[in-house]
């Protein structure tokens, strides 16, 4: 496992940000760690340690301030187009139906959309589930839909690097882990480098090949834990022992007090 | 401003059909083939009854209590009054209020929403402007017009610049805010793909801002007229607002009631057609209950 490739590399990366009142807040410490290709890395952690941050750095959307942040072993020095983003919240475009909003990436950057760049994105929105809804309002989806869309509108550009910023944490309970398994079965067919960001403990062990915990204030990487259950996993994973196990031991983790 | 009270009026009947119809069917269920018809008319017919009842109640309170007409003139003296005026007067004084009004409004639009844009894409302008823009409106124009028409001479040119200046302030505001408002995720989004601070503000924040401008626009259009009026109360030879001091001037009070009751019209008019423009080429921007 140890001998894959890196996608990503975080190298003793420090995160400080300006406050209004001129005092510095920092959000990251002392962060290193790699993520392979076509690895599926999970980072939890309480609110507050600073995990936006790092999807915000990969993205290029903000720099380090100490340390390095490199994509294929280059700096990154400016946002990529490599890179599909997953919010928390769909943020759809209310004035585009479906197919619109996912062709969106290509009418914002290019300010046009070819008759194949919209049979790709039909593909990708059945690849989502989603063939029927190509010309709905996105209003008329629900919060689930909204947000295969958007994994659909991330998937656009074909990236190698998807980073979802908790992207199931607004919806409820059964459409979360419907949407866990739905991303699996894509991430299977499209294969990607993935940073899921999540506070769900289940959710990572269920998804991720390896997880970091993360430290609050400010956010060091408390430890990797590699999450050796077998592929493809299902509703029957949930209830191996190893899983169990490893959540547990996960939650340990979260819950004593960091000893600095 | 009579303008936010109108639109609940006038948005109410149609919002709702659907709760109406549930509670019809339970009310009429001794009616079957057709339920709630009654309701729904009802329902439709209210507000006219309403105001139907309330001129009924003016016309006979002004019998009863033989209220001279310089006081509160009845409304049938008020409809003779405004018949006794020939079309051709009507006409040119509508005529010219309405132009110095969408004229002004359309200069006001035309700087307004640029200036939002501009507010919101510089700190250093936001800084530099916005407590100039907040002066302006703090001065009271009516207080400021006769000026105004002094320095413009005498043309449209002073007529429209008071109604852009009581106009413009809310679509200021109102853009700003919808500029502002754009989920940080899409401008995220735009700078991963790196796509232009131009194309953010033209695919993003703008369409993001125009719920935001329509409400402002329709304020807005009730404003222009305000602002048409006042200007021609300061200098002016035409319009409605010279002829409601004219009427008065001459204590011809019921004409000038009759004034009144078009302005209030043409205001209504403006406004239902703003209302109309939004619903016919940005349905998006409505609630899905008033689509």
């Amino acid at each position: 496992m140890n001998e894959r490739t890196h996608v990503i590399r975080f190298a003793n990366v420090e995160q400080t940000f300006g406050r209004d009142d001129g005092s510095a807040v920092t959000a990251l410490e002392e962060v290193t760690f790699d993520i392979g290709r076509h690895e599926f890395l999970a980072v939890l952690g309480p609110s507050g340690c600073g995990k936006s941050t790092l999807l915000r750095l990969i993205a290029g959307l903000i720099f380090p301030t100490r340390g390095t942040v490199s994509i294929y072993n280059m700096a990154v020095t400016e946002p990529r187009d490599e890179i599909g983003i997953v919010f928390q919240r769909p943020t759809l475009l209310p004035w585009f139906d479906v197919l619109g909003n996912v062709t969106f990436p290509l009418r914002h950057k290019y300010g046009r959309v070819s008759a194949a760049d919209k049979a790709r994105a039909r593909d990708l929105l059945a690849l989502v589930g989603l063939s029927d809804f190509a010309s709905k309002r996105v209003d008329e989806l629900s919060g689930g839909m909204q947000q295969r869309v958007a994994i659909a509108r991330a998937l656009l550009l074909d990236p190698d690097i998807l980073l979802m910023d908790e992207p199931f944490s607004a919806l409820d309970a059964l459409t979360r882990d419907e949407m866990g398994f739905e991303l699996l079965r894509i991430w299977s067919e499209r294969p990607k480098t993935v940073l899921f960001i999540t506070h769900s403990i289940p959710e990572a062990v269920l998804l991720a090949d390896r997880i970091i915990v993360m430290t609050p204030r400010p956010g060091r990487v408390r430890e990797v834990i590699d999450v050796n259950l077998a592929r493809p996993r299902s509703i029957a994973t949930l209830s191996e022992p190893a899983f169990n196990a490893l959540a547990n031991h996960i939650r340990g983790q979260l819950f004593t007090r960091v000893v600095a | 401003m009579p303008s936010p009270t109108i639109s609940a009026v006038s948005s109410s009947p149609a919002s709702s059909p659907e709760a109406k119809t549930q509670i019809d069917a339970a009310n009429s269920a001794g009616k079957p083939g057709r339920p709630g018809v009654w309701r729904t008319w009802a329902d439709r017919l209210a507000p006219a009854a309403a105001f139907i009842v309330l001129i009924c109640v003016w016309e006979g309170a002004c019998r009863l209590f033989r209220i001279p007409s310089y006081l509160l003139p009845a409304p049938s003296a008020i409809v003779i009054a405004g018949l006794n005026v020939t079309p051709a007067q009507w006409v040119g004084n509508i005529g010219a209020t309405l132009r110095v009004a969408l004229m002004g409004y359309v200069v006001a639009i035309a700087v307004s929403i640029p200036l939002a844009v501009a507010l919101v894409s510089s700190r250093l302008l936001s800084r530099t402007l916005y407590p100039m823009i907040v002066i302006v409106q703090s001065t009271p124009i009516v207080a400021i017009a006769p000026i105004i028409v002094v320095t413009l001479g005498a043309s449209d040119l002073p007529r429209v610049f008071i109604t852009f200046l009581i106009t413009f302030f809310p679509i200021v505001v109102s853009t700003v805010t919808g500029l502002m408002a754009t989920p940080e995720e899409l401008i995220e989004l735009s700078r991963s793909l790196r796509a232009g601070r131009v194309r953010e503000m033209l695919h993003i924040r703008l369409p993001f801002a125009v719920p935001f401008i329509f409400s402002a626009l329709k304020i807005s259009t009730t404003l222009a007229v305000i602002g048409a009026v006042v200007a021609e109360f300061v200098a002016a030879e035409r319009g409605l607002g010279f002829f409601i001091m004219f009427s008065t001037s001459f204590f011809k009070i019921p004409q000038a009631f009759a004034g009144l009751a078009v302005l209030v019209a043409l205001s209504l008019v403006l406004f239902r057609l703003c209302s109309l423009a939004q619903r016919w080429f940005v349905p998006w921007s409505l609630p899905k209950s008033e689509r």
